[in-house]
């Protein structure tokens, strides 16, 4: 991956999203040793809001330090996807929170969708891990990391109290992936 | 063992920065886009035995690190447009006096409050002239977080080595975004300390002519009694209005920049060497400009860039050779015209002198470059 | 044998640029004598002031002296004492410099009880200036700027540094030069912020304008208005109206910033 690769979280202020986007980067370029700019957006609200992150992935330095076109985006929530989901690559990928992006933007691009909050309160019964499990169906669906480097840079990332469920979110993102892929 | 590794923040890398550099006192007040600079150097300097001050106001940040400057400490201030306004008095004030410091500008839209959460680079030209009388600055750009961990080192040995504030502007880009930055082990970076005076209390002078025009002033509490004002003063450190020591002493704080350029001008030259255009960018919009450069490159269109690391004093010898060499030098910086007053000025009429600005908050993105460019050529 | 104030003076600063009949002289002789009675390394001591007549007074005294910007002198005095704890921070200037352009910086100051003393000669004028009003200047009296009269109520000083935090508060006047040494070396001694409002007066720009014949005049009010906090225990609200309290207004230990600093750092490097 010579190129530079863009990835983009978006959702609502306090989603996690951020903390997302920092973890992808680190799985790039601590855990990996390529290069990784991670960069945000945010207004003056801490929680609510249209809130975003991104990353840009490379094996060669970095200039431009923002997202032109992005490859890859998450969309959590409909504003989100209005205000964020623009901008992707042709043949790039979205993908949705399927409870709550009701209408998916059109384009040139695939669009993925799954219910990653319910997921998170159904099947860890902790809805602050969405952002974990977003992250694992990221990586899943681009493979812009490795899966290990992603669980790596989680771990690295959680209090220790944390690690158990926060291994299972990320995996459970990472499984749902496979399964939607294999369909 | 291995390097210490980490994905930081621009201004995280800021502060380790200048704990490297052995920074000991941090005076500030909250603002963004600056805060985590205070945030760290609060986490880390009660480690080293370090004082963290957040003070009532900005000015009062400032006035802290100058007094701990005085009592020999190696000091850091950081904050934002509307709080480097209000520093512009004691700026001033370590000018006159003086006083080795370190302060950053976190640059945000503006005037005024502006847009706290959005970048710009805006308060270039008050970096020169924000506070009033004729003065000399140092003002450091910086553009990636190993950039800014090591640019603020060396503000750091700039401010001891002079004698003066020395300012690090960043845009809130550069300050927030994250990349890998390498710590340096002790001893890989050059750590300058401000030099001590050799001579005895008695035959000591704080601003008296030295060899290298710079006032060895002896830290308070040393040994060494002596007199610091905001007034003009003579080389006794008293205030004097004779009109023979006033002249002196301003041109002597004028020079010891002037003379000094070599050693403190500092830039990066891309894909210069056959340039019929050059991209004059500093900070995160360097970035575009490099990308800006790649891109008119692959389409046969000669283009490089001139990045200063040092915007002041500005590097007027170079861009006068460049003026010479290039039809067009495009100025591309998040504001609407500072920069390029400069450049205009020094290309006299050699060359087309051309301005992208932007100050809605958004990045001055590669594209805009590259038609800009189209347009001039 | 007279005092010997010239050791502690700056040799060739004399004369000084005070008016004939201004107090700060008076109070610069009571803060040598206040040293001396502490016995401060002059090596050691810093002495801190802002913009005024009364910060030039740092500049005839032999010590670490810092003359500031306009109401900055707290706030630089605070970094000094941060980064060397163990020198002697003291502050001087005037009563528009530290309570109305550095009115935050002195409250601050006061609040977290740093160990320093800082005497501010209340003289209710922009001296320096040539007399405009400051937030001392009495309701109704003349300045250049309040020609009509001052519709301004005013600062009580020492009140603002009690209420704001201050641990030692005390008052006197220029009249009454022995208490001056007295109170502000009590103060160097006091472990916290310890603030000594001297009040004195400017003739050449408050006196002239209302109507004061002579310094003498002046000084015998500076007499007159002041009761010692002791003497005014068994005083009524009448017989105090229009009076001064002088003496130790206000003393009390609470935990030293420098010291707090300290141990907040150990608490760290221990961990």
């Amino acid at each position: 991956m010579a190129e530079r690769y863009e990835i983009r979280f978006s959702g609502a202020g306090g989603q996690g999203l951020i903390t997302a986007g920092i973890i992808l980067a680190e799985a790039a370029s601590i855990v990996d040793n390529k290069y990784a700019v991670q960069s945000q957006s945010y207004g003056p609200e801490a929680r609510g809001g249209a809130s975003k992150a991104e990353v840009i992935i490379s094996d060669e330095p970095i200039d431009y330090p923002k997202a032109t076109v992005v490859d890859a985006c998450l969309a959590m929530t409909q504003e989100a996807a209005d205000k964020y989901a623009v901008g992707i690559k042709p043949g790039g990928l979205l993908l949705i929170d399927t409870d709550f992006v009701k209408n998916a933007p059109k384009g040139d691009f695939k669009v993925y969708d799954m219910p990653i909050i319910r997921t998170a309160k159904e099947e860890i019964g902790r809805e602050i891990v969405a952002n974990v499990i977003a992250l694992g169906a990221m990586i899943a669906l681009t493979d812009v990391v490795s899966r290990e480097s992603g669980e790596t840079a989680v771990l690295r990332k959680v209090p220790e109290a944390f690690i158990d469920l926060n291994k299972k979110a990320y995996s459970l993102g990472f499984e749902k992936v496979k399964e939607l892929l294999a369909k | 063992m291995a390097k210490k590794i980490a994905l930081l923040q621009g201004n995280d890398a800021c502060a380790h920065g200048a704990l490297y550099a052995g920074c000991t006192f941090f005076g500030g007040y909250p603002i963004t886009p600056s805060t985590e600079v205070a945030e760290v150097m609060s986490q880390e300097l009660p480690k080293v035995g370090g004082t963290f001050m957040q003070m009532e106001d900005e000015i009062a940040a400032m006035a802290a690190i100058l007094g701990a400057s005085l009592a020999g400490a190696k000091v850091l201030d950081a904050t934002s447009g509307p709080g480097m306004s209000l520093k512009q008095e004691l700026i001033g004030y370590a000018c006159i006096a003086e006083i080795t410091c370190v302060v950053v500008n976190v640059m945000r839209g503006g005037p005024s409050t502006g847009m706290p959460t959005g970048p710009s680079q805006s308060d270039m030209q008050q970096a020169k002239w924000g506070t009033h009388g004729d003065h000399a600055a140092i003002v450091l750009t910086p553009a990636s977080c190993q950039e800014l961990y090591e640019e603020t080192g060396r503000a750091f040995n700039m401010a001891e080595k002079y004698r003066m504030p020395v300012q690090i502007q960043i845009d809130e880009i550069g300050a927030h975004m994250r990349e890998r930055v390498e710590f340096a082990e002790p001893g890989e970076l050059e750590v300058i300390d401000r030099e001590v005076t050799t001579l005895s209390p008695e035959e000591y002078e704080p601003y008296a002519d030295t060899e290298s025009i710079v006032a060895p002033l002896a830290p308070f509490g040393s040994g060494y009694r002596y007199h610091v004002t905001g007034l003009n003063k003579s080389a006794d450190g008293f205030p004097t209005t004779k009109a023979e020591l006033v002249a002196h002493e301003e041109q002597r704080q004028i020079d010891k920049v002037a003379l000094n350029a070599a050693d403190i001008e500092k830039n990066e030259e891309y894909q210069l060497e056959d340039a019929e255009v050059v991209l004059f960018a500093y900070g995160t919009t360097s970035r575009s400009a490099r990308y800006a450069v790649n891109e008119l490159r692959k389409e046969g269109v000669k283009a490089g860039m001139f990045r200063p690391l040092t915007m002041w004093p500005f590097p007027e010898k170079r861009i006068a050779e460049l003026a010479d060499q290039a039809k067009a030098i495009v100025c591309a910086e998040m504001n609407l015209g500072q920069m390029v007053i400069e450049i205009d000025r020094v290309a006299k009429g050699n060359c087309v002198v051309a301005h992208i600005g932007r100050v809605d908050g958004e990045p001055i993105n590669p594209g805009q470059i590259i038609d800009k460019v189209k347009e001039v050529l | 044998m007279a005092y010997d104030y010239e050791k502690s003076i700056r040799p060739g600063k004399l004369p000084h640029i005070w008016c004939p009949g201004c107090g700060h002289g008076i109070v610069l002789k009571g803060l040598i004598r206040a040293m001396d009675t502490c016995e401060l390394d002059r090596d050691k001591t810093a002495v801190v002031s802002g913009i005024g007549c009364a910060s030039r007074l740092p500049g005839y005294l032999d010590a670490c002296t810092l003359h500031t910007a306009h109401g900055r002198a707290a706030a630089f005095a605070t970094g000094i004492k941060m980064a060397k704890p163990e020198m002697t921070v003291l502050c001087v200037g005037g009563d528009g410099d530290g309570t109305a352009i550095g009115g935050n910086h002195f409250i601050h100051a006061c609040r977290r009880n740093i160990n320093m003393t800082y005497v501010i000669m209340n003289n209710y004028i922009y001296g320096m200036t040539g007399g405009q009003f400051s937030p001392c200047t009495p309701t109704g009296m003349k300045a250049s700027t309040t020609p009509y009269g001052n519709p301004d109520p005013i600062f009580d000083i020492s009140k603002l540094a009690i209420g704001a935090g201050a641990t030692y508060v005390a008052r006197t006047t220029a009249f009454h030069a022995t208490q001056i040494d007295k109170l502000i070396a009590e103060g160097i001694k006091h472990k916290g912020m310890a603030v000594i409002e001297v009040l004195d007066d400017c003739p050449t720009s408050y006196g002239r304008r209302n109507k004061f014949r002579s310094v003498v005049e002046m000084m015998k009010r500076l007499k007159d208005i002041a009761v010692p906090v002791t003497a005014a225990a068994k005083m009524t609200d009448e017989q105090l109206e229009g009076k001064v309290l002088t003496g130790v207004l206000f003393k009390e230990e609470r935990p030293e910033y420098t010291e707090q600093y300290a141990q907040l750092i150990q608490r760290v490097q221990g961990a």
